[in-house]
């Protein structure tokens, strides 16, 4: 049968399996492999909490959804062209999902009487049976078995060799979007180089996909996916929490610090530990402490020390670290502490995304605490905010809190990636003894109110810090009802100057001034361009603003958000952003939430805006 | 403040009051602390340490006060977490000598989990830990280390707590030095303080405090010249274990049982004494365990004061830095253009 290539100019896969069935290898794979042949896509992962939920059930489904197209992609789609469902379960908790007409790619092995017992089917309706899959392209594949015969002559065990069913998964659909299998088989060369039967395995269940995909009749159709018009330059693909670990260490280097990162595992955090325990070769010190307050504290005392002082965590990390976070206000020194937030409160949900940690980033210590807030937007975003918490930090005295989530920090994207030469250095300097013999006064402050940074083994800098209030200037211990006061309005003062030095707010995309303005931060970033390019095409007058200093806002803020009649704030969350907005401004602008775990899709802020709009 | 060199960079020879601020020391009247201000700074001035590369860090507590009357660098930090700070900046400056600061409560309270991680990873720093077995600055709650049924505001009918035993938990968190001193004691204090100082390694320090104000007396049976002498042991390694008004007492080890003998009566000479040596943990741990009290107990072992364990291991900073530059030499000083490039890239023209 002769093969038609068709061209597609967007496509959003999701690869669903169970915890052990390798969905996210395969997704990583298939992506960078997308990325390389030129496309924008965005991807999100997900995956359960428990690292091997029971095989075959529900609670143990693994997810992966790419979105690639050779036009600019903002979000990983809302409706799945093609599902790869590599059991029951996958299929149940998917198939809701995939549009009308769109394909089914189904390992038959994963539909005996076991598995659709566990996805909680009727033992005698199996859904490859019945009218389950009407209306969608089937395709039907023992891919277990198919797998076990392609690699017959291994020595591998069962177990092992069904670990290769993603591969022959992968090479299936690498021959139906006109691949080839360069990529893939270079990274299973790397990885498995010392283990030459479970290469030669991998290889051969790729290649077995690949043919089968090539020579199966039901397969007619091959697709292309032309690349997409992104500007000239040198990309890569890109994951959020790598993005952020390469702005620390730039940063690092571009102000001559050597950078300090204490943290205590925690997900989805513990990737940027995990990353910049590699770059011990930049002169990265990385500390495991044992609990979230200690590796606060040992990045303040790093700090303290002249370091680049950081901490990452989660959510419920971050509320470990309030005190100490305090007292790094109290002590003004520099200090960045990252939050990949997650579902909360408590434990919440681990794996899935949130912007649930916004109010607790602003106002979640005791006493009047203020400290700088900035958000990343995308994956690659995260690479310029690491760099810019880094600079204020240092520049203005001060821990700044950097909130990213899990669906940044898990997703891919293209990255047009800079070169370090154009990359400006950035200025840090440290207190000197007073020539003129004078003593130090470590409160002292400059235009910024920021006050030096003195550190111990400088001689003629003697001094002490500490929680308790200081007096101002010499910085002793004061219980002066006025001088704390004071130093209260002074904190909070330094910290709303940052405004002064950092960009105005700028409009994203769309209309400068109309009757509808789509306000973000964080990982929203993509769905607000998106709704927002769709209704400037049907010709309504909307703009998008995103957010990347939640404090101190940009001077202009308020002034453009009064060019708009309406402002839709859409958060994952119960309305946080919204209500600042409302505090500080008075304006009356109108939440759209939404709290699953999940990024806000696509049609759902569309159809809620445009009844606003009507 | 002090100038603390001269301007050619030639260090002064410096006094105990050098190392005195000109803060006014805010403890109450007839506290111990006093007295362990005083030898930290004369041990400061004896050892020739500079002010400027010397660091105290604190918790919270009376004891953490300690830092704004050393005209050193200091840092009052939060409570129970000065060993998380003094990590992190032992990291950033391993030529600091650092000094913590901590109470019963400070200490083994709220920061007891970070007292556990402290002596495990062997920074290259001083442990004080102030031992009066109550919380003064909350106004006189019972502590950690309070003996049982002890009536206190938040016990008043008595507490049910059993005590920690701080020496048992430092070998135990497998601390590389582990000794006690009191307050009263100014000659011993100042020898272990300049051996603690001399340890390469966390050097982890009891000293017995008392608190006049809402324990007092706790260790007058360790401190006071009449009962002293047969309730103390004073460790000294390659010593017969000798205690007594005229050291007629003695230790031996039956099996793994300490038991008490009389010199005089009971037909042992010293050289059938147990003989302290420091570098044997086992032992140590057997020494630990001299923790009844005699004030209650007449027939308890003698509480030890001394050093009862020490020994050699590398230190987190130096291997963290020996790591640091082993990954340097092997894959060369970092690129960024290498690592923002990372494994595959594909250009768009």
């Amino acid at each position: 049968m002769a093969t038609l290539t068709q061209e597609k100019q967007a496509v959003i896969i999701k690869f669903a399996g169970d915890s052990g069935d390798g969905m996210q290898l395969t997704g990583g794979l298939f992506t960078d492999d997308t990325a390389i042949s030129g496309s924008d896509l965005a991807t999100f992962p997900d995956f359960p909490a428990e690292i091997r939920a029971p095989i075959g059930t529900l609670a143990g489904v693994s997810g992966f959804q790419l979105h690639f197209g050779s036009e600019r992609i903002y979000t990983p789609g809302d409706r799945y062209d093609v599902l790869v469902a590599m059991n029951a379960a996958a299929l149940k908790s998917n198939i809701s999902n995939v549009r009308k007409g769109g394909t089914i790619i189904i390992n038959e092995d994963g539909f005996d009487s076991k598995n659709l017992r566990l996805a909680k089917y009727d033992e005698d309706k199996n859904p490859l049976d019945d009218n389950t899959l009407e209306g969608f392209e089937t395709i039907k594949i023992p891919v277990t078995k198919l797998t076990r015969e392609a690699i017959s002559e291994s020595t591998l065990g069962t177990k092992e060799k069904d670990r290769c069913k993603n591969m022959f998964v992968l090479g299936f659909l690498l021959w139906r979007y006109s691949r080839s299998m360069d990529t893939t088989t270079k990274f299973l060369n790397a990885k498995f180089k010392n283990k030459p039967d479970i290469l030669d395995a991998n290889q051969k269940a790729l290649m077995a996909g690949y043919n089968l995909a090539d020579t199966m009749e039901v397969v007619q159709d091959r697709y292309v996916v032309k690349p997409a018009k992104l500007a000239p330059g040198k990309y890569r693909s890109i994951m959020g929490n790598d993005a952020l670990v390469m702005g620390l260490v730039t940063a690092s280097k571009k102000l001559g610090l050597s950078l300090f990162y204490g943290s205590y595992p925690i997900t989805p955090a513990s990737s940027i530990l995990h990353s910049l325990s590699k770059y011990k070769n930049f002169g990265v010190r990385t500390f495991q402490a044992e609990d979230e307050i200690a590796a606060v504290s040992s990045a303040i005392g790093a700090s303290y020390g002249g370091s680049l002082g950081i901490t990452g965590t989660s959510g419920p990390g971050l509320a470990l670290k309030g005190e100490a976070m305090g007292l790094a206000v109290m002590l003004e020194l520099p200090l960045v502490v990252i939050d990949v937030q997650r579902g909360g409160p408590s434990t919440g949900l681990p794996t899935k995304t949130e912007q649930s940690d916004l109010l607790q980033a602003l106002y979640g210590r005791n006493g009047e605490c203020p400290m700088p807030v900035i958000a990343s937007s995308t994956p690659s975003d995260c690479f310029e905010v690491a760099m810019e918490a880094c600079r204020i930090a240092v520049q203005h005295m001060t821990p700044v809190v950097l909130l990213s989530d899990g669906y940044i920090a898990n997703g891919a994207e293209p990255w047009r990636f800079p070169k370090a030469s154009d990359i400006p250095e950035m200025k840090v300097s440290f207190a000197k003894q007073n020539e003129n013999g004078e003593p130090f006064m470590p409160y002292q402050r400059d235009e910024k109110l920021a006050r030096q940074w003195a550190i111990p083994g400088t001689p003629g800098l003697l001094h002490r810090v500490g929680g308790i209030e200081k007096e101002d200037v010499t910085g002793n211990i004061s219980y002066d009802p006025a001088n704390h006061e004071h130093m209260v309005k002074t904190r909070e003062r330094k910290v709303e100057m940052i405004a002064d030095y950092i960009p105005e707010q700028k409009i994203e995309s769309g209309h400068e001034s109309g009757s509808l303005l789509l306000l973000g931060w964080g990982s929203t970033y993509g769905v607000c361009e998106a709704v927002t390019n769709s209704l400037t095409k049907m010709g309504y007058s909307v703009g998008h603003a995103h957010l990347r200093y939640l404090r101190p806002f940009p001077r202009n803020l308020e002034e453009l958000m009064k060019r708009f009649d309406k402002i839709v704030i859409p958060e994952i969350n119960n309305g946080q952003l919204v209500k600042v907005i409302r505090d500080k401004y008075l304006l009356p602008a109108i939440p759209y939430n939404k709290i699953q775990g999940t990024p806000i899709a696509h049609e759902e802020l569309f159809d809620f805006v445009l009844n606003l709009l009507k | 403040m002090a100038i603390d060199s001269n301007p050619n960079g030639t260090p002064y020879t410096l006094k105990a009051k050098d190392f005195a601020t000109d803060q006014d020391v805010r403890w109450c009247p007839g506290c111990g602390d006093y007295s362990i201000l005083k030898q930290v700074q004369t041990t400061l001035a004896d050892l020739g340490k500079q002010p400027h590369e010397t660091v105290f860090v604190s918790g919270i507590g009376c004891s953490s006060r300690f830092p704004y009357y050393m005209e050193t660098y200091g840092m009052h930090s939060i409570h129970g977490r000065a060993p998380a700070f003094a990590s992190g900046l032992k990291i950033a400056n391993p030529n600091l000598s650092i000094w913590v600061i901590t109470g019963d409560g400070d200490g083994l309270s709220i920061g007891g989990n970070h007292f556990i991680h402290l002596l495990r990873r062997n920074f290259d720093l001083n442990l004080l830990l102030f031992n009066n077995q109550i919380y003064g600055l909350t106004k006189g709650q019972y502590s950690p280390t309070s003996e049982e049924n002890k009536r206190t505001p938040s016990t008043p009918y008595g507490s049910i707590d059993h005590p920690v035993n701080p020496i048992a938990l430092a070998l135990g968190s497998d601390a590389t030095f582990v000794a006690r001193s009191m307050d009263r004691d100014t000659k011993h204090l100042k020898d272990m303080l300049a051996r603690a100082d001399a340890h390469r390694g966390t050097s982890f320090l009891e000293i017995y405090q008392n608190c006049n104000i809402f324990n007092d007396g706790a260790f007058e049976v360790f401190t006071e010249k009449t009962s002293k002498p047969a309730t103390t042991l004073l460790l000294e390694s390659g010593q017969p274990l000798v205690f007594g008004q005229e050291g007629e007492k003695g230790i031996r080890l039956d099996g793994f049982t300490p038991t008490v003998v009389d010199l005089r009566s009971d037909g042992f000479t010293k050289d059938d004494l147990w003989v302290h040596d420091d570098s044997d943990q086992l032992k140590a741990n057997i020494l630990a365990r001299f923790f009844d009290n005699p004030a209650v107990n007449p027939s308890a072992l003698p509480r030890p004061f001394g050093v009862f364990y020490q020994t050699q291991r590398p230190c987190y900073e130096e291997m963290l830095h020996q790591q640091l530059n082993a990954v340097v030499e092997n894959l060369g000083e970092g690129d960024l253009d290498k690592m923002l490039a990372g494994g595959s890239t594909w250009e768009i023209k």
